[in-house]
């Protein structure tokens, strides 16, 4: 669950709305809206990138061993990488 | 030293605006406003302002380049029209929410359809309820006041609002009229340069304009709605400054002859001149009649008309404009809405009058105080009428 981030009461919301710390979007974790997460299968992945290309979120980055793994944080469970995906690597696995 | 001009209230408006130098002037021509930002691309091309004057290829872009103009903190103006206003109805909660103080000149004129270039207030009712700070101008002189005005209430501290002068389209805009216009060091005296509370510039960053979840939604909108409802205070203040240099003074509901008047006339824009008229000539007929004209419309003056009102036995409302299938035109419906559960208010009647342009004379005052006054005796049901509608 996203970490509560607006102000309690009409008082303290900023003057039209600004937000005066850049780059803060990231501490919403869009995460919690997905029912549904990419699982990869790395026996099939080739890790030719297509999955991280496709991705709207750009939630998708490669790790040490060069397999490309979405952030659960902002991953909204679309299903793209999925479909993208021709090897088959991912499968889409409802949230419990 | 103030100079008197004659000139069309239109051109007098742009001139106004040159005045309080803009940085910025974006708007699309829409009869009946179109002189004004003509004769401000004038000004503009002539040197004698500094300013970027952008032609832009719809009122919605117009709206839109103010919009990003006054964020990086530019002085900005744009002046429209009838549909030209709805077409920049997108952008007008937009421009409130994000607190930037456009200033906007609204030549009144109709909704189509059918078309119709002439004067009513539909254009503006449409867009009641955008936050911003809509103020109607009975004459030129008053248009070119409040315009300098404007400036200045949208760009305080305390209120960073839009805000809209209301000129009623060739009633107003077209018509010549001596007017008094201040000179520049009065003007640069009166508007102090624009100080924003937070620009758009690389170095500091931050952003306009975000989203607002529904866990914030309703502040935000609380906040815009205080914000407006406070204006109010500082609108006060500029107006009693400027009675203090230029004698001239303005009120949100400015009575004539009101005192002890049983039927009281309401209007706005410019009735209120022929109203006056119709007035003097009730007086002289000893009926006793008087005048509100109401000045400004939001943030409404709730407790100025209460005031106002007190010891009247009959309120008559004109709506320049219908509220298809309503209880009322828009102004008597907040009207009544102000006055409801007052102790002994008057009984209010509500005139729709002069749509697309249909002239309004003072014989339809004198005839409508009279209608007034026999209403408040015979108290009907329906206190709604369509003046001069033809067909029974």
């Amino acid at each position: 669950m996203a970490k509560k981030k607006w102000p309690e009461t009409w008082q303290e919301f900023n003057l039209g709305g600004m937000v005066f710390s850049p780059g803060n979007a990231s501490e919403y974790h869009t995460g919690s809206w997905r029912d549904q997460r990419p699982v990869l299968d790395a026996s099939k992945c080739i890790k030719c990138g297509l999955c991280y290309i496709f991705c709207p979120e750009g939630c998708i980055s490669q790790d040490a061993d060069g397999y490309f793994v979405a952030d659960l944080d902002y991953c909204k469970g679309c299903g793209i990488c999925a479909h993208e995906c021709w090897p088959g690597a991912i499968t889409m696995v409802e949230e419990g | 030293m103030t100079k008197r001009a004659g000139m069309e209230i239109a051109f007098a408006a742009a001139e106004a605006v040159a005045l309080c130098k803009p940085d910025v002037v974006a708007a699309y021509p829409i009869t009946p406003n179109t002189h004004i930002p003509e004769h401000l691309s004038d000004i503009v091309a002539d040197g004698r302002i500094d300013a970027e004057f952008i032609c832009v290829e719809s009122e919605h872009s117009a709206l839109s380049a103010c919009c990003g103009a006054s964020a990086t903190g530019a002085r900005v103006f744009t002046a429209t029209s009838s549909q030209g206003l709805l077409f920049m109805g997108e952008v007008m909660p937009i421009v409130s929410a994000m607190r930037l103080p456009v200033v906007m000149a609204i030549g009144n004129r109709a909704l189509s359809g059918p078309i119709n270039i002439w004067n009513d207030h539909s254009d503006i009712m449409s867009q009641r309820d955008m936050g911003w700070i809509s103020i109607f101008a009975s004459n030129g002189q008053e248009v070119v006041d409040m315009v300098i005005q404007a400036f200045k209430i949208a760009e305080h501290r305390e209120v960073l609002l839009p805000l809209n002068v209301n000129l009623d389209g060739f009633q107003l805009t077209h018509v010549v009229e001596p007017i008094l216009f201040p000179d520049q060091s009065e003007v640069d005296r009166f508007l102090p340069e624009y100080e924003p509370y937070a620009t758009l510039h690389p170095d500091k960053v931050l952003s306009m304009g975000t989203l607002g979840m529904p866990e914030i939604f309703t502040e935000a909108m609380k906040a815009k709605d205080v914000a407006l409802i406070n204006s109010k205070k500082v609108i006060m203040e500029v107006w009693e400054e400027w009675e203090k240099l230029f004698g001239r003074k303005y009120e949100p509901i400015q009575g004539y002859k009101t005192e002890g008047a049983d039927v009281v006339l309401l209007t706005m824009g410019s009735m209120d001149e022929t109203a006056e008229v119709a007035i003097d000539e009730l007086r002289e007929r000893k009926i006793s009649a008087g005048l509100l004209k109401l000045k400004l419309w939001r943030p409404f003056p709730i407790e100025e008309l209460r005031n106002a009102v007190k010891g009247a036995k009959v309120l008559a409302v004109m709506d320049r404009a219908v509220s298809c299938g309503g209880a009322a035109g828009p102004v008597c419906a907040e009207i009544k809405a102000a006055l409801y559960g007052e102790p002994n208010p008057p009984a209010i009647v509500n005139y729709v009058i002069g749509l697309g342009g249909r002239d309004v004379t003072v014989d339809d005052f004198i005839t409508i105080a009279e209608k007034a006054a026999q209403a408040e005796k015979e108290k009907p049901k329906e206190a709604y009428e369509i003046y001069g509608v033809r067909g029974s």
